[in-house]
């Protein structure tokens, strides 16, 4: 595949579009927030699958009756399993209550347990503190490792571009209200690392072609490094999306969101590492002579191990 | 076209026989199976167990097969409805000294297992079983202490005849010792300077002729991770009662315990077993001339009824009942018999000898918690977490004679009752009350469930991206699509060989390394067709292609693997089992992706000089 696509043309709208996408996002976040999954807010969750379809509303007099007040009630992958939560509940014994109440109201019928989950509170903001640590290393050890493997510039490019991942994705979920739990976590995690490697190839090559002779300016040079990598772009994002939807399909409700994050990831990893990461080489005023030291030092890039 | 040794293909060869080899194991499905162990751990199993086993089992219809390991006897069974008659069978026959437990044996054969090639282990999620992450009261654990030491600075400045006004623990948990004068303050200082080297400085505080006793830091982390330690012990024996295999007992960060246990099906026994938050006081009864400040009236455990007034002085605390049996006396009575340990026996026995023919109570302190509704400052009505205490008497017993480090309670009604008091006399030694934080607990249908969706999962996206690159890059696809699934073969293999735990995110993980690994044949097919567009010969092509790729495919790696390895290091559950796959798929994708398409490239083009075009 060959292709001459003039990219740096849209340059500017892309900026705004992104400009807008991240107002929107952050817009989202501070006002909705996130719609935190058990993990992060503590609280009870049970999972009851029925061997007919549930009466959710019959599920949710009884528990009121009960005094659980706040229960949430709804089904989960089908009409038969049924999902109970209790945000923010304190105590490590709702979730066997609930399954005795409701077994013993419904007499007669086999209810199988799925699933019980409990998180104290403590240990919701915890997972909270501990995700964004490792958001925060992963970005700074990732940083470090292409300012030294490439050039500061580099560095400072692949960071904005995955910033920008991470807040889009997050406005995401915010804006249309998706659980947010720990898989979602790693897999925002796995897009830093996805989107990371599209930025890495594409910089790669703007690398390569700064050091050839060429009398094209930093521009011009982007715009081709972006073409002659595009193939290769476009099939590693189908691949990877081909196996996300097979994973949000078949991988069961547990997965889900899981692979939703990445599904979102993905494209925006593969738009960003087009027009943020290169758009910031360009802001931030890249030419030649930034890797000229370098070259001296290291003549041929294809030496290293 | 550069050449590709011999020693190569011999290196690639062997390393995908070993792979294939270790990744075997996982292809033999596990035997539901019912293993049965004696009560105490250093009995190994004997003949006369297994022929008690085989007695039973002779009257049931169940297929088995039963084998002997040095730790128990395993009954393999043909479906787990089996495995779980030949449990009940077997539980209600057997006795009470031995322990039944429900097991999935592998069915590894034995040449694999005799190098040491096992299956992967699998998670709670695809397994079914329990998670619970439990909080030890460190702050307990150091008032408990605290009390003991008051107690003990009390006894012995009366026994130097020094006059104390009051001594209490404070808030803050230091202790507090008050004297009437000048003189009788310096010469209790220096006797606790010399006998309480434990304590922070000098015994001085803010108040006149008081001396305040703080503990220093480093002892204060010594009573903490030695009430953990104890936790631990006593969390491990009240597991083993549960009868679980491979149950998982240990320490996480500084104040916690994390316990699995798999395939449990009744988690609510498991939780009432292992949630007997509980510990002991013994006291001495109170006496009629006993001041009314210095007793408390507690009820009788499971009865109604006034109860008995207990001093409030605790001799010793439930961390030092080293062992408590049920057994028989000379006369054929119930009894149970207590070993204390050293400390603990001193203790009981100076608070004794004087008291013979008095009797000696021993509470049972349960934790319990709850949650509370309150309104706060903005009206909203928030839970509040409230832990409350319940103290009740298991035993109140006669004094016979001065009581040392192991003595015996009798006098009791039944051999059910002296097993009762036995049992809870063993679940109190728990040197600080825990609370669980955290529960997960996972059905053995949704088990089954997740094992399906992520295995036909995997199956659908490898197909699509086979189909996928067999489409676009014809044999260099062939190339690639054989690099993918020894990919996935090497990356069991790791699992297997370091015996990671395989869980649904983990399975994620290998997807989306099928995903991302094309990556690195993708770079290094559009780099060969760059170059034969450019007008290199096909042979040249494939050397710069490869060349040309590899620094990329590097660094792109790379930064994804710190990803990886952040969030093993800093991430729990869900998130460690996705990163441990991740991690070794990228490594494994590596050396697949690049040394192994590379050698089946050349096998096919590396002998024809005067190729004119390549299929890709």
């Amino acid at each position: 595949m060959i292709f001459n696509v003039d990219f740096m043309a849209w340059r500017k709208p892309a900026l705004v579009v992104s400009s807008i996408l991240i107002l929107i996002s952050v817009t989202s976040l501070v006002f909705k927030e996130l719609n935190y999954g058990l993990d992060f807010t503590g609280g009870t969750l049970v999972e009851l699958s029925y061997p007919e379809s549930a009466d959710l509303n019959s599920i949710r007099s009884t528990l009121k009756t009960a005094g659980y007040s706040g229960a949430q009630v709804a089904n989960f992958g089908s009409n038969q399993e049924v999902l109970i939560k209790l945000p923010g509940s304190l105590s490590d014994t709702l979730g066997a209550e609930i399954i005795t109440l409701l077994k013993s109201n419904a007499a007669g019928t086999e209810i199988d347990l799925r699933r019980i989950e409990y998180v104290g509170p403590q240990i919701g903001d915890e997972l909270r503190d501990d995700g964004g640590l490792a958001m925060i290393l992963a970005l700074a050890f990732m940083m470090l490792y292409i300012a030294f493997r490439f050039q500061s510039m580099f560095a400072g490019a692949a960071v904005t571009a995955l910033v920008h991942d991470v807040i889009v994705v997050l406005g995401i979920f915010s804006f249309f209200e998706f659980d947010f739990d720990l898989t979602v976590l790693a897999a925002l995690l796995a897009v830093i690392g996805y989107s990371l490697n599209d930025t890495i190839v594409v910089s790669d090559r703007i690398r390569e072609n700064l050091r050839s002779e060429t009398d094209e300016n930093t521009t011009e040079l982007i715009n081709t490094s972006l073409n002659q990598t595009l193939g290769r772009t476009i099939i590693t994002s189908l691949t990877t999306l081909l196996v996300l939807f097979s994973l949000y399909l078949m991988g069961g409700e547990l997965i889900k969101n899981f692979a939703l994050a990445l599904i979102f990831g993905v494209i925006v990893g593969t738009y960003s590492s087009i027009y943020i990461a290169s758009n910031a080489l360009i802001m931030m005023g890249l030419t030649k002579d930034h890797l000229k030291v370098e070259d001296a030092e290291n003549p041929d890039p294809y030496d290293l191990p | 076209m550069k050449r590709y040794g011999t020693w190569k293909y011999l290196l690639i060869i062997s390393i995908l026989c070993i792979g294939i080899i270790y990744a075997l194991p996982n292809l033999y499905a596990p035997d539901p199976a019912v293993q049965v162990s004696y009560n105490s751990s250093s009995q190994s199993p004997d003949s006369n167990l297994t022929e008690r086993i085989e007695t039973i089992l002779a009257d049931g219809d169940s297929e088995t097969r039963i084998e002997t390991t040095d730790d128990y006897v395993l009954i393999r069974t043909g479906s787990s409805d089996d495995q779980l008659k030949v449990k009940s069978a077997l539980s209600n026959n057997l006795g009470g000294d031995v322990i039944v437990a429900l097991n999935l044996a592998p069915t590894t054969p034995q040449w694999l297992s005799n190098i040491g090639a096992e299956p992967m282990k699998l998670g709670l999620d695809l397994r079914g079983g329990v998670h619970f992450l439990m909080e030890v009261d460190t702050a307990a654990a150091i008032k408990n202490r605290q009390n003991g030491t008051l107690q003990d600075i009390k006894r012995r400045l009366r026994e130097e005849k020094i006059r104390y006004s009051g001594a209490f623990v404070e808030e803050d948990l230091s202790i507090s010792v008050k004297f009437q004068s000048e003189a009788v303050f310096s010469e209790a200082k220096d006797f606790i300077e010399d006998n309480y080297s434990q304590f922070l400085g000098s015994p001085d505080s803010k108040e006149p002729l008081t001396i305040s006793l703080v503990l220093a830091e480093l002892e204060i982390d010594q009573i903490k991770s030695d009430a953990i330690d104890q936790n631990l012990t006593t969390l491990r024996n009240r597991v083993n009662e549960l009868g679980v295999s491979e149950p998982i007992v240990q320490r996480q960060g500084k104040t916690r315990i994390v316990v699995q246990l798999p395939g449990i099906q009744d988690t609510a026994e498991a939780k009432k077993i292992l949630g007997k938050t509980a510990t002991l006081e013994f006291h001495l009864e109170a006496q009629l001339d006993t001041p009314r400040t210095r007793k408390t009236n507690y009820p009788f455990k499971g009865q109604q009824g006034p109860g008995a007034d207990l001093q409030d002085a605790v001799i010793l605390g439930g961390d030092q009942v080293a062992t408590a049996q049920a057994s028989f006396d000379e006369n054929g009575l119930p009894q149970v018999n207590i070993t204390l340990d050293g400390q603990g026996g001193g203790r009981m026995h100076r608070a004794t000898r004087g008291s013979i023919g008095k009797r000696l109570g021993v509470l049972f302190v349960e934790q319990k918690t709850r949650t509370k509704y309150q309104i706060d400052d903005s009206g909203k009505q928030v839970p509040v977490l409230e832990t409350y205490e319940i103290k009740e008497i298991i035993s109140l017993a006669t004094i016979r004679a001065a009581l040392g480090t192991t003595f015996r309670i009798t006098g009791l009604d039944s051999p059910s009752e002296s097993s009762e008091l036995a049992l809870l006399l063993r679940a109190g030694a728990l040197a600080a009350p825990m609370r669980f934080v955290e529960e997960r607990t996972v059905g053995p249908s949704l088990g089954a469930d997740n094992i399906d969706a992520g295995i036909l999962s995997m199956e659908l996206g490898m197909a699509l991206v086979l189909l996928f690159i067999l489409i676009y890059y014809r044999v260099f696809g062939i190339a690639a699509s054989l690099a993918l699934s020894f990919n996935i073969v090497l990356l069991i293999a790791v699992m297997s060989i370091l015996s990671a735990t395989l869980t649904l995110p983990g399975i994620a993980g290998i997807v989306l390394t099928v995903g991302m690994a094309v990556d690195a044949n993708v770079l290094i097919f559009s780099r060969i067709r760059e170059e034969l567009a450019r007008g290199r010969k096909p042979l040249d092509a494939i050397d710069a292609g490869y060349d040309r790729a590899f620094l990329t495919i590097w660094d792109a790696n790379f930064t994804t693997l710190i990803v990886a390895v952040v969030l093993y290091s800093l991430g729990t559950g869900a998130i460690k089992g996705f990163s441990i796959t991740l991690m070794i798929g990228i490594i494994t994708s590596m050396f697949t992706a690049i040394m192994g398409t590379r050698a089946f490239i050349n096998l096919v083009y590396g002998s024809k000089k005067d190729l004119s075009r390549l299929s890709i």
